[in-house]
């Protein structure tokens, strides 16, 4: 194979089938010396997963190729390898430990691999120092992380990824090493971005490459050489940022051009209105919504930007700074909502993590379905069990979950019958206003449609559906109404014909742009 | 997806005899054992008197172990369930037999201790967010000493038959009233458990705090409410001590801490596997006691009542942590 001298890292015929399902086709993404790549696409485009198979986290389909500093290294990696490649990864968790100190969160790694019996606190602290200026950092080394700015707290866990990478390249002088930043400016303020900046293109310039994922296409304009743009787990090109334009890069990334306008669609009828007003919390800031009995509506926008605050923040789940819910003549204060008083005023949540929030996998499925009707089978002699289980039997033959066994334990039930049966638990409660976060993310095509359909046919009985999703696709196919985030506020209203997949995803990246100047406050960062 | 839920399904009904086998194991064991050691002690050990001593001896340990399994199902520890069953016998002993006290006011006064120290553990672990742990450790701990202060480390003999008789003395088809009050608080806790709205919400606060919260579930008060209950029960557990030893001494309590876990835990492999139950906790409390009650008719002395519970204990939790590996490996199935 022939190999180019300034190839850093070079994957070819990368392919990931998980359960028959097409992850990655034939990628290939090379990083040259120097060099700040970008990669583009998506939500499940396949850009995680080709990072975490760099990351010897998943293990590609055979065929793949990988070379590092042109010698081949044989796939996959194991989990941890990629240390002693010279590749060190960033993630949004940024993985240091709040409760340590700058010092001991930046040379952790370092005194775990050298053998010392005494450590110079002093001295320790000195390097800290010196190893922060280097980078144009100023961060005192005993304050501890969870201390630190937002943007320190990133800053702080790139340096130390740059720490690694020089600590494993440092006996091969023809080595560089490549840093994964993986969406580091999602819940940054945008006025501290060209502090990130710097210090990558410093790192860019000290015998390491970067790869810069990210979907806002700004960011990818400003600070990459080249970028690679990945779409249903294809390499849809990889072009010199100098020749890219906004509109090339979205057409790449949702894959069509966008239609001027398209046919009218039919618009719903008024209904009851639930409204929400003025709400803050989390990245959100006074956002106002009305929503609609027998309407479906879609709340969307970039990740960071706000409107997947909004159902945690109306059911009471996460606490919020302001704002009001007025539902069937009634106010609620949304800074001292909780859960029980929103199901109560009917509400419900269905939450995008269904294995840690919406249902207990140990336990059957119908203890989990029954657990918010229990009081209806209260009888002199206790709970009428036999009763709650012919109920739940009825119910999930309702809602086409297979098998439809209450006895069943819950997590041995495929993604789509999980949220089938998430369905059922709150949809017999008939709520007023049924939230749901990403209610087809880990579901199969088939269940996919059905829960479109249960969807609809809620809100065709009298339940105002709010939808929060990045899935545009799924957005245009059962929505009424799409409400369009950017930096933390309402940006556009899409209504109609407005309302295509194409159409969505262009008005999510242009607000991400739009409202750039706007600022983010740093507390719009989660937990 | 049908063909994966048959396949399910067939697994499901191929492993329903080593379903049945788990459920039962315990109490298989529990027979062998009784069977063994009566073959070889017919005399000492099968004998009626024997029998109902085993049957009789272990209400405490019963009643304790069912205070536990509250706090436990609800995911929270209480470590001070025989600090408060200590000081409720020795609440009765002093009252009863220094200030002539009638028992059954005593007996109140005890009860109404216990649930005042449930309700300040209660509000560590609720209001203030305090590990349950560390709360109940030191609650127990502080209970211990203030036995030893208010009864000068004496013990107080004497204590009025009136309690006496009812727990200990009397008797129907030859065991102690005592055993069929620890059989009563067991069928109270499983039907609490299994039937009541109240027992089905505990199970969910204890599996994920999330799920219960984002399901309506006041948790904070059923947590609090289940420390109270488990404090209310333990000092039930110190009156019929109190009752059986007829006197009250201010360290013998603190010996049933870790019998009661390992019960509970040991309990939790059996009758419903994976799940804290008081009829999985009523076996493991018999089958404890009576291979030690074995072993020491061969002459084995009494050290080996620690080993066999301290051993117990981690066998217990080993076996459910083995069982909970392969049950999460074995479950997830693709879409299809």
């Amino acid at each position: 194979m022939n190999h180019d001298p300034r190839e850093v890292v070079a994957l070819r015929h990368i392919s990931k089938t998980f359960d028959g399902v097409r992850a990655l086709h034939d990628v290939d993404l090379t990083v040259c010396r120097g060099e700040v790549h970008g990669l583009l696409g998506e939500n499940g485009s396949g850009k995680t997963t080709l990072i975490k198979v760099l990351a010897g986290f998943h293990a590609p389909d055979a065929g793949g190729e990988l070379e590092i500093n042109g010698r081949p290294v044989p796939l996959p990696l194991w989990p941890g390898q990629f240390r002693r490649l010279g590749m060190s990864f960033v993630h949004q968790d940024l993985g240091l430990v709040p409760s340590l100190s700058v010092t001991e969160n930046l040379l952790v790694g370092d005194m775990a691999s050298r053998r010392s019996w005494r450590l110079s606190w002093a001295r320790e602290r000195r390097r800290t120092t010196e190893i922060l200026t280097s980078f144009g950092l100023e961060l005192d080394p005993c304050a501890k992380v969870s201390d630190l700015r937002t943007t320190d707290r990133a800053l702080l866990a790139i340096v130390r990824a740059v720490g690694e990478i020089r600590m494993n390249t440092a006996g091969d002088e023809s080595a560089y090493g490549l840093l994964v930043l993986d969406e580091p400016t999602v819940f940054l303020p945008t006025s501290d971005r060209d502090q990130l900046f710097s210090i990558v293109r410093e790192i860019a310039a000290r015998r390491a490459s970067v790869l810069f994922v990210s979907h806002n296409l700004d960011e990818v304009l400003e600070i990459t050489d080249r970028v690679t743009v990945l779409r249903d787990g294809e390499v849809r090109g990889t072009i010199d940022t100098a020749e890219a334009s906004n509109e090339v890069l979205v057409e790449m990334i949702i894959g069509r051009k966008l239609p001027t306008n398209s046919i009218a669609r039919a618009q719903t009828e008024a209904g009851k209105e639930i409204s929400v007003d003025g709400l803050t919390g989390g990245s959100a800031r006074d956002v106002s919504l009305k929503f609609r009995a027998a309407e479906v509506v879609g709340l969307t926008g970039l990740v960071g930007s706000g409107f997947e605050e909004i159902p945690y923040c109306v059911f009471g789940a996460r606490a919020a700074a302001a704002g009001r819910l007025e539902m069937d003549g009634r106010t609620f204060d949304l800074r001292g909502m909780i859960p029980s008083r929103a199901l109560e005023a009917g509400v419900a949540l269905i939450p995008a993590d269904r294995q840690h929030d919406g249902s207990v996998g140990s336990l059957s499925v119908g203890d989990n379905i029954t657990l918010p009707v229990l009081d209806r089978y209260r009888s002199p002699l206790g709970l009428n069990r036999r009763r709650m289980r012919s109920d739940a039997r009825k119910l999930l033959e309702q809602f086409d979950v297979r098998p439809p066994d209450p006895r069943f334990r819950y997590q041995s039930l495929s993604g789509g019958n999980q949220q089938k049966a998430m369905l059922a638990k709150w949809l017999q409660t008939k709520p007023s206003l049924l939230l749901l976060h990403e209610p087809t993310q880990g579901v199969d095509v088939g269940a996919r449609q059905q829960i479109f359909q249960l969807m609809r046919e809620a809100a065709a009985n009298g339940t105002a559906v709010v939808c929060m999703s990045t899935d545009y696709e799924q957005l245009a196919a059962v929505c009424d109404r799409v409400v369009v985030f950017g930096r933390g506020r309402v940006a556009r209203e899409l209504t109609g014909g407005e309302i295509t997949e194409e159409r969505i995803a262009e008005q999510c990246y242009r607000f991400a742009e739009e409202h750039s100047g706007s600022h983010l406050d740093a507390s719009g960062a989660r937990r | 997806m049908s063909a994966g839920a048959a396949a399910l399904g067939q697994r499901q009904r191929g492993t329903s005899v080593a379903q049945f086998v788990e459920r039962f194991a315990l109490v298989g064991a529990w027979i062998a054992l009784v069977v063994v050691f009566s073959v070889l002690k017919p005399d000492t050990f099968a004998t009626s008197s024997n029998f109902a001593a085993i049957l009789g001896s272990q209400a405490v340990l019963v009643v304790v172990t069912c205070a536990l399994l509250i706090p436990l199902t609800a995911g929270d520890y209480d470590l001070s369930i025989t600090g408060v069953l200590t000081l409720s016998q020795m609440i009765i002993g002093i009252l009863n037999t220094r200030h002539d006290i009638p028992v059954y006011l005593c007996v109140a006064l005890a009860l109404l201790m216990g649930a005042l120290v449930g309700l300040i553990n209660g509000a560590f672990v609720v209001v203030l967010g305090i590990d349950s742990f560390i709360v109940t450790l030191g609650t127990g701990t502080f209970l211990g000493g203030v036995v030893l202060w208010i009864s000068n480390s004496e013990t107080f003999a004497g204590i009025s038959s009136q309690l006496t008789r009812p727990v200990v003395v009397d008797r129907f088809l030859g065991v102690p009233l005592a055993f069929y009050y620890g059989l009563a608080v067991v069928i109270a806790v499983w039907y609490f458990l299994e039937y009541t709205s109240l027992g089905r919400q505990l199970l969910f606060v204890g599996r994920s705090r999330s799920v219960a919260r984002l399901t309506g579930l006041r948790v904070g008060r059923l947590r609090w409410g289940a420390l109270v209950a488990s404090g209310v029960i333990s000092a039930a557990a110190g009156v019929l001590y109190a009752g059986i030893t007829g006197a009250a001494d201010p360290v013998s309590g603190a010996e049933f801490l870790l019998p009661a876990f390992a019960a509970a835990f040991l309990g939790a492999t059996s009758i419903v596997p994976g799940r804290f139950n008081p009829w999985g906790s009523f076996i493991a409390v018999y089958f404890l006691v009576t291979g030690i009650t074995g072993l020491t008719l061969f002459g084995i002395e009494s050290w080996v009542h620690d080993m066999f519970y301290g051993g117990a204990l981690v066998f217990a939790v080993t076996i459910s942590q083995i069982a909970r590996h392969r049950e999460e490996h074995q479950t997830s199935v693709p879409d299809s």
